[in-house]
């Protein structure tokens, strides 16, 4: 374990020196590609800058996949109580994942304005949808044999639902969630270019006019960082929460089979 | 073989209503795997009488519609024909069925959990009975933590604890080994003495049928219809080696082998 940290550790480094190798004798102007002491050095001096702009993009990633979360969790226990509520939604929620945000982003900031609102509606809506669809994928797998034990203990619908589907629908409300933190880094970045005054994707969309490419880079770098920090937390959630499930382990419900064989 | 252990102090679940299963003609037939398939007929015309507190058996070769039956009788899948008339039942299923993300004590309080009682209620109500089944230390285990036979042990303490008048149990200690089988039979047979309920017992140990009915049903392969019915009037607690037994199984197994 400690040597493969070592090998991954030895390649960023031979990577990052090479970079900066290649920036000084490779005649790429700088204002292309600054050397990663560049980098490093802008992040130390503009650390104030940064730090204010950074704020408010974690805020708006945070915040809207909170609201993707919330979303998808009430569409995902509607459509699963109600089939005929997913066979008239399920097209539609497909649908909403062809939304071309690049082209709607700047109209929902003509229309919202240009604080938080219109960024929460874009992070929020690139978000849904991989959150919604494991989700429901969890809810639906729950082992029908499960369900019928349930009944045969005189359950409620609801309480087959508390007992059991729900728990065991978490697994997969947190796999959509991590696959969305990288949605959501990309959907606030592209959000604050389509107008916004202040945000990381704003210093970044005005950084590369003044030729501060390395602060530009140094964005990106904290926004990386961010990213992977969140999935990083986020897995650690899942791990509390739902540590039954481990990738590889165990998926569906109640999988042991006896040593009978049961024939179907 | 002699059995070990004495019937445990504790009792089941209280709050048991009085009832029976009747089961009159049932035939159930299952659609083809693929269109214009024929469909796999399960079960045709089986009756079978349960009067509430009697234990009835259900041997037969495998796939001969065991399950089908038990999940008939619980009213969890409708028959095709026939007539069915059962107190509430709930079922052990064949394969234990526990969540993987609840500790053996919650697993075994799921029915309770079902019948409305809180989790402290549950877990109250559960912990005397895991005890009494060898799971003590192990109340926060879950499934994947278990061997098969306590796995199986909780799953059938789970259907106890449902309080239900019929109990369906569907290969209940298949996975456990002999002698915790004798063991589990023997718990079985003295929290039924003491407290009587109706159930169903399906399982491919001729000898556990005995041991543990009042009436042994032998189903034919499929499409399964009773081709026997052996009455076991022998006096309990029961002995396998008991004369009575002992031809009764000889007729048995001459049945299933038919
Ligand atoms: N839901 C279903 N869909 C289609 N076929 C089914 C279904 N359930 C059972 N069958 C078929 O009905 C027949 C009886 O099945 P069942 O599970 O009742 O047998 P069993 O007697 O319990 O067998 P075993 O002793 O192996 O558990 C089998 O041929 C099986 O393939
Ligand atoms: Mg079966």
């Amino acid at each position: 374990m400690a040597t493969l940290t070592m090998i991954s550790l030895l390649i960023v480094a031979g990577l990052i020196g090479a970079w900066e190798l290649y920036t000084h004798v490779g005649g790429v102007d700088e204002f292309l590609l600054p050397a990663p002491s560049a980098v490093a050095e802008a992040l130390v001096e503009d650390r104030g800058l940064l730090w204010e702009n950074f704020v408010v993009t974690a805020g708006e990633i945070g915040l809207g996949i909170g609201v993707a979360v919330a979303l998808a969790l009430a569409c995902a226990v509607a459509l699963h109580f109600s089939a005929d509520l997913r066979r008239a939604l399920y097209p539609l929620l497909v649908g909403s994942q062809t939304i071309p945000i690049p082209i709607v982003a700047p109209l929902l900031v003509a229309w919202l304005g240009f604080g938080l609102a219109p960024k929460l509606a874009i992070v929020a809506l690139v978000c849904f949808f991989p959150i919604v669809v494991p989700t429901i994928d969890a809810l639906a797998r729950v082992d029908a044999d499960l369900r019928k034990l349930m009944r045969s203990f005189g359950a409620s619908r609801w309480q087959t639902f508390r007992l059991v589907e729900a728990p065991a629908a978490l697994p997969g409300l947190f796999t959509g969630a991590k696959l969305s933190v990288a949605f959501a880094t990309f959907a606030a970045i592209l959000a604050e270019q389509s107008g916004s005054e202040n945000g990381l994707g704003h210093l970044v969309a005005q950084a590369i006019p003044q030729f501060e490419t390395a602060r530009a880079y140094a964005a990106v770098l904290i926004l990386s960082a961010f990213a992977v920090a969140l999935f990083g937390l986020l897995a650690l959630a899942e791990r509390r929460l739902a540590p039954w499930h481990r990738p590889g382990g165990v998926l569906a419900v109640g999988e042991r089979r006896l040593p009978v064989d049961p024939h179907r | 073989m002699q059995t070990r252990i004495q019937a445990p102090e504790t009792a089941p679940a209280t709050r048991i209503e009085a009832g029976g299963v009747r089961l009159e003609g049932v035939t159930k037939a299952f659609p083809g795997r693929r269109r214009g398939a024929d469909e796999v007929i399960a079960l045709q015309g089986v009756s079978l009488q349960a009067a509430p507190g009697e234990t009835v058996a259900v041997v037969g070769p495998s796939g001969c519609g065991k399950t089908t039956l038990l999940e008939i009788a619980c009213g969890l899948i409708a028959p095709d024909g026939g007539t069915v008339d059962a107190a509430p039942a709930a079922l052990m299923a064949q394969r234990d069925l526990l969540l993987p993300w609840a500790g053996a004590l919650d697993n075994a309080g799921l029915a309770l959990r079902a019948a409305g009682a809180s989790r402290e209620e549950a877990r109250e109500e559960a912990r005397p009975l895991l005890r009494d089944f060898g799971l003590e230390g192990f109340e926060r285990a879950r499934p994947h933590e278990l061997s098969g036979g306590m796995r199986q042990r909780v799953a059938f303490l789970r259907t106890l604890l449902s309080g239900r008048p019929v109990l369906c149990l569907d290969e209940p200690f298949g996975a456990l080994d002999a002698i915790t089988r004798h063991e589990m039979q023997a718990w079985l047979a003295g929290a039924l003495a003491r407290e009587p309920r109706t159930v169903l017992l399906v399982t491919h140990d001729v000898e556990e049928a005995l041991v543990l009915a009042d009436r042994v049903l032998v189903l034919s392969p499929r499409p399964g219809h009773v081709v026997a019915t052996l009455e076991v009037g022998a006096p309990r607690p029961r002995r396998r080696t008991d004369p009575e037994l002992v031809a009764l199984r000889e007729r048995a197994l001459q049945e299933l082998r038919a």
